[in-house]
């Protein structure tokens, strides 16, 4: 009962900061009522019992996808007048669709079967093998590490799509616009302070993921913020995109999962089999890999196409 | 045991591609075009292998990844729907490659490199994503696999950066993603029910409960919007017409068919019973597809708005083999499965032929609209050819592949008494004529006074491997047996 | 059941608004902020699933969770790609919605105007 007490109040949260995100007049209102959508789901992560997807919510969900919508809406103009909404029949429409969803899916979910299927029984009883003690970590990287594998490789294929739509005369140079530096603005000194301890962080949230909660994605994700604030104050200036330490960097993380990957036709059973005994190493490996590229990776994606002016 | 024999190239057609893409990223410059052209050769090798392994074999190929049985793990497998998809795939993006070493040269990091070094990149990551696509036996893995399709094909229709096209693409992306976040819907609900993904585990095993409908709904829609079905078509003709000829022709011949193939897994393997009410309302909506793409295709102005309508079209016929299966006839069912495969993979090579044939004629007239294309027939000869051979196929004139699509669809939709479909199949191949004349005779009229028309001079090269293209989707007409029987391996058998 | 039906009913709820805001709003970045409700929605469907298969000494059943880390990272991707091309879209056009050019066939609408 006292669950009930705690989950209510979040539900219900959960649900107005949704609706106070479309229901805002600027698009920074909106853009507020997304981050508190995204905090307070953070929270529903935690009751249930998801600290994992808790973190990643967290730090990927709300906080990093935040920035970017922030970031282009400052460039768009975001208190710029909004749009006429379209027509009013279209929103109707769009209402009674949205809202038949709604209740449809709430009643499918009431029907699941009273006894839920699980995969947590097999999930451990095959976890001994990969050495790690985060049942969700065994999953991304033994039991589906081919999702993970794609995953990553995904993050690359939206690196090199957000390149491609950089403006011709800019090809070539680093990622993002010029920032002006102010060396004694607000931004600066974050990007002074900040980077040491959450470097710390990042490493350490990416380092013990494969047993606790944490792992490659959510310290990358920490990592990326702290490598990208000094170039947003202008304090340093990315590599540009031309500089293949860069793009290794980028492709480090999908190219080491896929050549171990390899590597097991040759050591163990097969494509994506760990040897008995190395599993956890080079599990190890690829997690250092993939921590480096996730951080890179989501510092150009938030960054964005090359768009400086070449140097006079 | 980790695989059946050949299992091992089920990886290979997977970690082949993606690997040349990451190298050419990491490379750049002419080692990233070399790279991926090299991949993609060896890519249509494997694509060969496996339809060969699946012949000899006469059962699909399958792969368990890690060596984790499902549900904990995930499999690869190979039936004749995979393979015929992959080898058409490979075909295509060969050809695609060969046309992009002229249309995209000189990767570099200098002012003018851009394109060429998005398309390298992109080319061997778009193989990857449909061989996941196709292979991969895990709903999950399979809303990765289409997110990666979503990723490539978006960036492939940017690949000249005119700014007309991002509102286009915009529009596109926006559908794409709705049509993803719904299909991962399903499977949460699908997880839900019955804890695994898995499409082997889920057929047969699936009940008609709420639960399972709505995510059956859930995902059909979401895959309609993907594959543009009418009437959430809006989207395809502008995203597909204003890329780049390359461009157009993997996202018309190649992206579309990854949703289909997930679509056709979902009903035939993954819903309970597939509702027969819900198949025809798929069929009427391919029937409306076809007569509506057809008849605004006959009235576009422009050459790639009209090649782009007839998408449109196509994609319908692929629709009206979902209530023929159903209807409780073994031979009628064979039939319809047939047509819809022979259907999907003739409209990937006849329309991938078209769009690059296209795009040697603009290039070669300087005008992209049909009443201007004047003295094409003379400047480009073998591209006029390779449309008007595309075309036929369209049509369901024989011998070609369209024809074997059409008449076997035209036959089991007579054979379970479901006639009415047939008069779209005729009246759907009489407007396509309609709209493949304008196109031929248009080509074929003298030149404008003051129209001269430039000779297709290094693309020739292209030219003649649009041909090629084209001729191999007759050849789907000619040689019916070998294909009809590979496609045929894994069929779904579905209890009337 | 029972102990998590508010979240699970909190999460339809906020689907049916991510789906009305990509339908119903013409800004291109408030589509995309309703994707990403959309997305948070969906996610934790997943989570609520994951919350009922606990079992075995585990409070959840890992798999889900594995599924929504992979996704919440892939709609990461799939945001920036759409805010890049919205940034490009107003960079060259100074557009900021997907309506139709004025040449083009849909007028824009004024009824709806008082609305917001």
């Amino acid at each position: 009962m006292t669950g009930w007490m705690l989950d209510l109040p979040l539900a219900l949260g959960l649900f107005g900061a949704g609706a106070a995100t479309l229901a805002a007049r600027s698009l920074f209102g909106a853009v507020l009522g997304f981050i508190s959508t995204g905090l307070i789901a953070t929270l529903v992560w935690v009751r249930l019992e998801a600290p994992d997807v808790a973190l990643t919510e967290a730090v990927i969900g709300a906080a990093a996808t935040s920035v970017i919508i922030l970031y282009v809406a400052s460039r768009i103009g975001g208190g710029a007048a909004a749009p006429a909404p379209p027509h009013i029949a279209l929103r109707i429409l769009a209402a009674i669709l949205s809202a038949l969803l709604a209740v449809l899916l709430a009643l499918a979910l009431l029907a699941l079967p009273e006894q839920a299927p699980s995969l947590a029984g097999p999930v451990l009883e095959r976890i001994a093998p990969t050495g790690l003690g985060n049942p969700v970590t065994a999953v991304l990287m033994a039991h589906r590490a081919i999702d993970t594998l794609l995953e990553s490789a995904v993050l690359v294929f939206a690196v090199f799509a957000i390149w491609s739509m950089a403006p011709d005369r800019r090809w070539g140079r680093a990622p993002g616009p010029a920032f002006v530096a102010e060396p004694h603005g607000p931004l600066a000194f974050l990007a002074r302070v900040l980077p040491p301890i959450g470097i710390v962080i990042g490493i350490y949230i990416a380092w013990v993921g494969a047993d606790a909660p944490g792992g490659k994605f959510q310290g990358g994700a920490v990592l990326a913020a702290m490598w990208v604030l000094p170039w947003i104050a202008g304090l340093i200036a990315p590599p540009s995109i031309s500089d293949m330490r860069l793009r290794l960097a980028i492709a480090a993380g999908p190219l080491v999962f896929l050549m171990v990957g390899l590597a097991g036709f040759v050591w163990a059973e097969g494509f994506l089999a760990y040897p008995p005994g190395f599993a956890k190493l080079l599990i190890l490996l690829i997690e250092t890999a993939m921590t480096l590229s996730v951080a890179v990776a989501m510092a150009c994606m938030i960054a964005g196409p090359p768009e400086r002016r070449p140097q006079p | 045991m980790i695989g059946t024999p050949g299992g091992s190239l089920l990886v290979l057609a997977i970690a082949l591609p993606l690997g040349a893409t990451l190298i050419a990223f990491v490379l750049g410059g002419q080692a990233a075009a070399r790279i991926a052209r090299a991949s993609l050769w060896l890519w249509l090798a494997l694509a060969v292998a496996i339809a060969a392994m699946l012949i000899a074999r006469g059962e699909p190929l399958t792969y368990l990844l890690g060596g984790f049985t499902p549900p904990l793990g995930i499999a690869l497998a190979a039936d004749g729907l995979a393979s015929a998809m992959l080898l058409a795939s490979a075909i295509v993006l060969v050809a695609t490659g060969l046309f992009g070493s002229v249309a995209y040269p000189a990767p570099s990091w200098e002012k003018g490199g851009r394109a060429a070094f998005a398309y390298w990149c992109l080319l061997p990551a778009l193989a990857a994503s449909l061989a996941v696509a196709f292979l991969a036996r895990d709903l999950f893995s399979l809303f990765v696999a289409l997110e990666m399709l979503t990723f490539t094909a978006l960036a492939l229709a940017c690949l000249d950066g005119r700014p007309s096209q991002f509102k286009a693409e915009l529009r596109y992306l926006l559908f794409a993603l709705l049509g993803s976040v719904l299909y991962l819907l399903g499977c949460a609900l699908l997880y839900g029910a019955y804890g695994t993904l898995d499409i082997g585990l889920l057929a047969g095993n699936t009940r008609a409960d709420a639960p399972t409908r709505l995510a059956g709904a859930l995902m059909t829609v979401g895959l309609l919007a993907k594959m543009a079905v009418f009437p959430l078509h809006l989207w395809l003709p502008p995203a597909h017409a204003g890329a780049p000829p390359a461009g157009s022709a993997l996202l018309s011949g190649l992206v579309v068919k990854g949703a289909f193939v997930l679509l056709v897994r979902l009903w035939f393997w993954v819903l309970p019973g597939p509702p027969v009410a819900g198949a025809e309302l798929l069929a009427a909506l391919g029937a409306a597809a076809i007569l509506v793409g057809s008849i605004v295709a006959l009235r576009q102005e422009k050459l790639k708005a009209l090649i782009a309508y007839s998408t449109v079209a196509q994609i319908g016929y692929l629709f009206l083999m979902f209530p023929l299966l159903m209807a409780g006839d073994p031979d009628a069912a064979t039939r319809a499965w047939m047509g819809g495969m022979v259907q999907a993979v003739s409209h990937a090579l006849a329309k991938a032929a078209m769009f690059l044939a296209a795009g040697l004629i603009v290039q070669s007239m300087g005008e992209d609209r049909v009443a201007g294309l004047g003295g094409a027939a003379r400047a480009a000869p073998l591209a006029v050819l390779a449309i008007g051979i595309g075309g036929l196929s369209l049509m369901g004139v024989p011998p070609s592949g369209g024809f074997t699509a059409k008449w076997m669809l035209l036959r089991a939709s007579v054979d379970t008494g479901q006639w009415w479909w047939s008069l779209v199949i005729l009246a759907g191949g009489l407007l396509t004529g309609g709209y493949v004349y304008r196109l031929i005779a248009a080509a074929l009229a003298p030149a404008a006074p003051g129209v001269a028309p430039r000779p297709v001079p290094r693309v020739q090269e292209g030219a003649v491997l649009v041909l090629v293209l084209a001729l191999l989707s007759m050849l789907l007409g000619l040689l019916p047996l070998s294909m009809l029987g590979l496609a045929q391996i894994g069929q779904p058998v579905i209890a009337p | 059941m029972n102990a998590i039906a508010p979240f699970a009913l909190a999460a339809a709820g906020l689907i049916g608004l991510g789906l009305y805001g990509m339908l119903a709003q013409s800004s291109v970045l408030r589509k995309v902020i309703a994707f990403n409700l959309l997305g948070i929605g969906v996610f934790l469907v997943f989570g609520v699933v994951a919350r009922r298969g606990a079992a075995a000494g585990l409070p959840a059943d890992p798999v889900p969770q594995a599924m929504v880390i992979t996704g919440l990272v892939v709609a990461f991707a799939a945001t920036a790609l759409a805010l890049v091309l919205t940034l490009r879209l107003h960079q060259s056009t100074g557009a900021v919605t997907l309506a139709e050019d004025p040449e083009a066939s849909t007028p824009p609408s004024k009824h709806g105007a008082s609305a917001e």
